[in-house]
């Protein structure tokens, strides 16, 4: 697993996290190609059920980007997204995947360099914990898979 | 309505260990309300077991389907089509639900992935709380409207116990005493005379201490 590559996707609040993926641009900073955006219109519109089909088509990592707390254009959408996660991470945790392969973060439009720096932190946690073992899976190894449920 | 809570994934993986390809089947009524078995709650168990199975180093098929409802013939019937390409059925709805794909698909295992709770209200988002018990006799109207057969913990007919405390329940202070509600509703009902009136034995009978209960509609029973 030396050369693994993470596939993390991040669900993005249009009204923060997107908006800073374009200045992380603007900018000209970094991050790794690894993140696949999902734009959303607010996180709180990230339901459970998406952020498990995630995992169960192989995505080693997932993270919800939403606003910073109070900044929310709906009131508290960014409030319940991370309740949300929190009640999947520990779903997770239930089917045999470490909670951590999820997050929640939050930021604002402006903050390019925390859109950079989160990509960069999640792809770097995500290829040290190795690869999902749903991706494992799915990507041949029925016993290769098997290994993974024992890590 | 008729609240439930999944059961845990380590007992539903028990269930369909045997088998390659299941059909998971939901329930569009009460259990779509309460969060425990709708078409939601139908995709997320698909998905969780599907990855558990993987990560087992097996693979399984769950093909996914919710009923309109789940306790009623007719609709259990939109099964038959989908039922002879799957070794199993689990269902998310009630037991009644779960009972009625038993009775229509004579030689398929069925299981139950929830656990039934209780007829309840919902307190606020996210919160159920038990309402009624079906005694079959209701006394709501003598009681302002507050069951004590389903809130009281000893069920009691004639006032609280010596373990209600500043109007809760000694089980908790989550729990309120079912007949300090009652007081306190009767007295601004103006209605305390009716607190003073006893109340004889309950009769169990209507409440299922006869036996399975069955209500027969003669103007609509076939």
């Amino acid at each position: 697993m030396e050369n693994f590559e993470p596939v993390i996707v991040a669900f993005c609040c249009h009204y923060c996290a997107y908006t800073a993926a374009d200045m992380a641009g603007s900018q000209r900073l970094t991050y790794p190609a690894n993140v696949k955006i999902i734009r959303v219109p607010c996180s709180g519109k990230v339901d459970a059920l998406h952020l498990v089909k995630a995992f169960e088509k192989g995505a080693d990592g997932v993270y919800v980007a939403g606003c910073l707390e109070g900044d929310c254009h709906f009131k508290n959408g960014n409030v319940r997204a991370a309740r949300r996660v929190e009640s999947v991470r520990k779903y997770l945790e239930e089917i045999g995947l470490e909670g951590e392969r999820l997050e929640m973060v939050t930021m604002s439009a402006g903050m390019g360099y925390r859109f950079a720096q989160v990509a960069t932190e999640m792809t770097e946690k995500i290829r040290k914990m190795g690869p999902s073992p749903i991706h494992l899976a799915l990507a041949g190894g029925a016993s290769e898979a098997r290994q993974a449920a024992n890590i | 309505m008729i609240t439930a809570e999944r059961k845990p994934l380590e007992e539903l993986m028990e269930y369909i260990k045997p088998f390659k390809r299941i059909l998971l089947v939901g329930c569009n009524e009460c259990v779509t309300v309460c969060a425990a078995g709708g078409r939601k709650e139908v995709g997320l168990l698909a998905s969780g077991l599907h990855m558990a199975v993987l990560k087992s180093g097996a693979t399984i098929e769950i093909r996914e389907h919710t009923l309109e409802r789940q306790c009623d013939p007719e609709y259990v019937e939109e099964l038959v089509p989908m039922i002879d390409g799957v070794e199993a059925v689990m269902s998310m709805a009630c037991g009644c639900g779960v009972q009625e794909i038993a009775r229509r698909f004579k030689n398929k295992p069925v299981f139950p992935a929830v656990n039934t709770k209780f007829m309840g209200a919902s307190e606020r988002q996210g919160v159920w709380s038990e309402r009624c018990q079906g005694c079959g006799d209701c006394l709501l109207g003598m009681t302002g409207g507050i069951c004590p057969i389903a809130r009281c913990a000893k069920q009691l007919m004639n006032g609280p116990c010596g373990g209600s405390t500043g109007g809760h329940c000694e089980i908790g202070d989550d729990t309120d005493c079912a007949w300090a509600l009652i007081w306190e509703r009767l007295k601004a009902l103006g209605q305390i005379e009716r607190y003073v009136e006893i109340t004889p034995a309950k009769d169990w009978r209507p409440g299922g201490g006869s036996g399975p209960r069955k209500i027969i509609r003669e103007d609509l029973a076939e």
